[in-house]
């Protein structure tokens, strides 16, 4: 997975900026992270990882934010921390996010392995393994199944097979 | 076990007789508050594809402030859908262009202590100002209350931030946020539950305190929280229960400030925490924004009418007030006429500037003073916009010198 590398802080209306909330997510992503890496966007690849710095989406209950960092292909977040409430909507939405203390080491163009159930980034460039925060197993439930939406449609289709 | 006054708020939502900070509990939410934004447009999409109902349509408050005024086929398109929704999905609790959703809510008396409840914002925390857990949650988890009416929560630790003596006059609760954002950070609440209390905050009256937990928001916090008192109860017109921590209850952390020695704080661009004391700028502004949830209820209102009394606005001022009944209580005893007076231009009981998503955005080179909760980089309109937050008197004492100025001597 090859890394993007962003700073602290980096807030809701940077990742998915309010004057565009009222379109779909096609055009939000279009401008996702424009105020501080204009290229952001149209260079993303699927499968690729942020790596940010302290205090990740910060800001809006907007959950925008993360499903426009999804929608352009992103695979997973590492910080430091996390904003709570963005930390939350990236789960919900089936983006995993892994908080990893030592998460600025890493530098942009890194190619990097996660293991969210074990809390560890492998470095491949740099050869560093480090040690993150594993993601707790009920939260890992709802991101396997792709978010909290598809969570609910299968426990509800598994409640209404057992009646 | 001593508990905390988050503790004893999760613990009655998880039906449980204590709870230990750390652990995940799941709590039943006794009121889901979305917006036209985060509500309706998110969760009808998704509640159609499960196939779901409304768990308990008496427990969800729907109101709109976003995108009004609608000024666009978009904006009209998303109110349109939020009002036939709450039509389809049996939601009474319905306030239409009323105000923004974390004023109108205690405004018509649908918190109360004790309670467990979730926002479709975040500045849900709002709600803490009334002793009850209210935080923030995106429309997915949202999607996930409506349909079980329930909701985990890992217990928060409480951070007390307390305030002895009294706030001298032109300091406000929007100066103590900034202040405290400033000392700690954009994630100095750690995400737990921050309890302000003390003599000074017992002494502020109910919106002030909602300007406290509002922007916990901007602290970092899951919640803000104040014990409920007389304050409380007069504010709601109701026999209310007391809702605080037992002393000694354990806290993360315990912070201790003279309120006394506080002065008026301004926030530069673009962070919240970027705070330094009114007197070490010297800028110029050229326009005044009082508005949004955090700054422009009628205690804020009355405050930005106590220094523009009898002076006029140097600057642009636009004055957008948070509920539509604050306006009108504002039209009857003054305070409206003494901003008009000034030259204020009036706009609508809407999240306006504030959020950025509606019609009057800030253009490329405007400096601009404002008594919102968030002056990122962009949000309120162009990136190359610079935004100071400040309290309704300084906005008020700088639109009048076009500079930013300490309002302490202009106050009436």
């Amino acid at each position: 997975m090859r890394a993007w590398v962003f700073g602290d802080n980096v807030d809701t209306d940077l990742i998915a900026p309010g004057r565009y909330m009222k379109y779909g997510i096609d055009t939000i992503a279009q401008h996702c992270m424009e105020a501080v890496e204009p290229t952001f966007a149209s260079a993303v690849r699927k499968g690729d990882v942020v790596i940010a710095g302290r205090n990740f989406g910060t800001g809006s209950s907007r959950e925008q934010a993360p499903e426009a960092l999804k929608h352009l292909g992103v695979a997973a977040l590492v910080a430091p921390s996390f904003a709570g409430l963005f930390y939350r909507n990236a789960i919900n939405l089936g983006l995993p996010a892994m908080v990893c203390a030592h998460a600025k080491r890493i530098h942009a163009g890194d190619d990097i392995e996660l293991d969210f159930e074990a809390g560890r980034l492998h470095n491949r460039s740099s050869g560093d393994t480090l040690a993150c925060e594993p993601i707790p197993a009920f939260l890992m439930n709802i991101v396997r199944d792709g978010g909290l939406l598809p969570h609910l449609e299968k426990r509800l289709r598994e409640a209404g097979a057992r009646q | 076990m001593k508990q905390t006054l988050a503790q004893k708020l999760v613990a009655r939502a998880a039906r449980r007789a204590s709870v230990t900070a750390g652990e995940i509990v799941t709590c039943t939410v006794d009121l889901a508050m979305v917006h036209d934004s985060s509500g309706p447009r998110r969760l009808k999409p998704m509640l159609e594809r499960l196939g779901a109902k409304v768990w308990d349509p008496s427990k969800v408050v729907v109101i709109t402030d976003h995108y009004l005024p609608e000024y666009d086929d978009e904006s009209r398109k998303i109110l349109r859908l939020a009002r036939e929704w709450v039509r389809e999905a049996g939601v009474d609790n319905f306030y239409d262009a009323q105000g923004i959703c974390h004023v109108v809510l205690p405004e018509r008396g649908h918190l109360r202590p004790g309670m467990f409840a979730v926002g479709g914002d975040s500045h849900s925390p709002t709600g803490g100002a009334f002793a009850a857990y209210m935080f923030g949650i995106g429309a997915t988890e949202m999607l996930g209350v409506m349909v079980t009416g329930e909701i985990w929560l890992k217990v928060p630790h409480t951070i007390a931030m307390e305030f002895s003596g009294n706030f001298a006059p032109g300091v406000s609760a929007k100066d103590v946020m900034l202040s405290l954002i400033g000392r700690f950070g954009m994630d100095g609440g750690q995400y737990q539950a921050v309890e302000y209390r003390g003599s000074a905050i017992r002494a502020l009256p109910m919106q002030e305190r909602m300007t406290l937990c509002n922007m916990t928001a901007e602290l970092g916090g899951q919640t803000g929280l104040i014990a409920s008192d007389q304050v409380t109860r007069d504010y709601l017109q109701r026999d209310i229960d007391v809702w605080d921590s037992d002393p000694g209850a354990p806290l993360v952390a315990h912070h201790r400030f003279a309120a006394g020695a506080l002065a008026p704080q301004v926030a530069a661009p673009h962070s919240p925490a970027n705070t330094r004391p009114v007197g070490d700028f010297d800028q110029r502004v050229d326009l005044a924004y009082i508005g949004a949830c955090t700054g422009a209820k009628l205690a804020d209102l009355r405050m930005a009418a106590s220094v523009l009394r009898g002076r006029r606005a140097k600057t642009k001022l636009l004055v957008a007030p948070a509920s539509l009944r604050d306006q009108q209580t504002a039209e009857r005893e003054g305070t409206l006429q003494v901003l008009l007076d000034a030259g204020a231009e009036l706009l609508a009981n809407s999240c306006g500037m504030c959020a950025g998503y509606g019609q009057h955005q800030l253009g490329e080179n405007a400096v601009a003073i404002s008594t919102t909760a968030r002056n990122f980089k962009g949000r309120m309109g162009s990136a190359g916009a610079q935004v100071y937050l400040a309290s309704p008197y300084t906005v008020a004492a700088s639109a009048i010198t076009g500079r930013i100025t300490d309002p302490r001597g202009m106050l009436q």
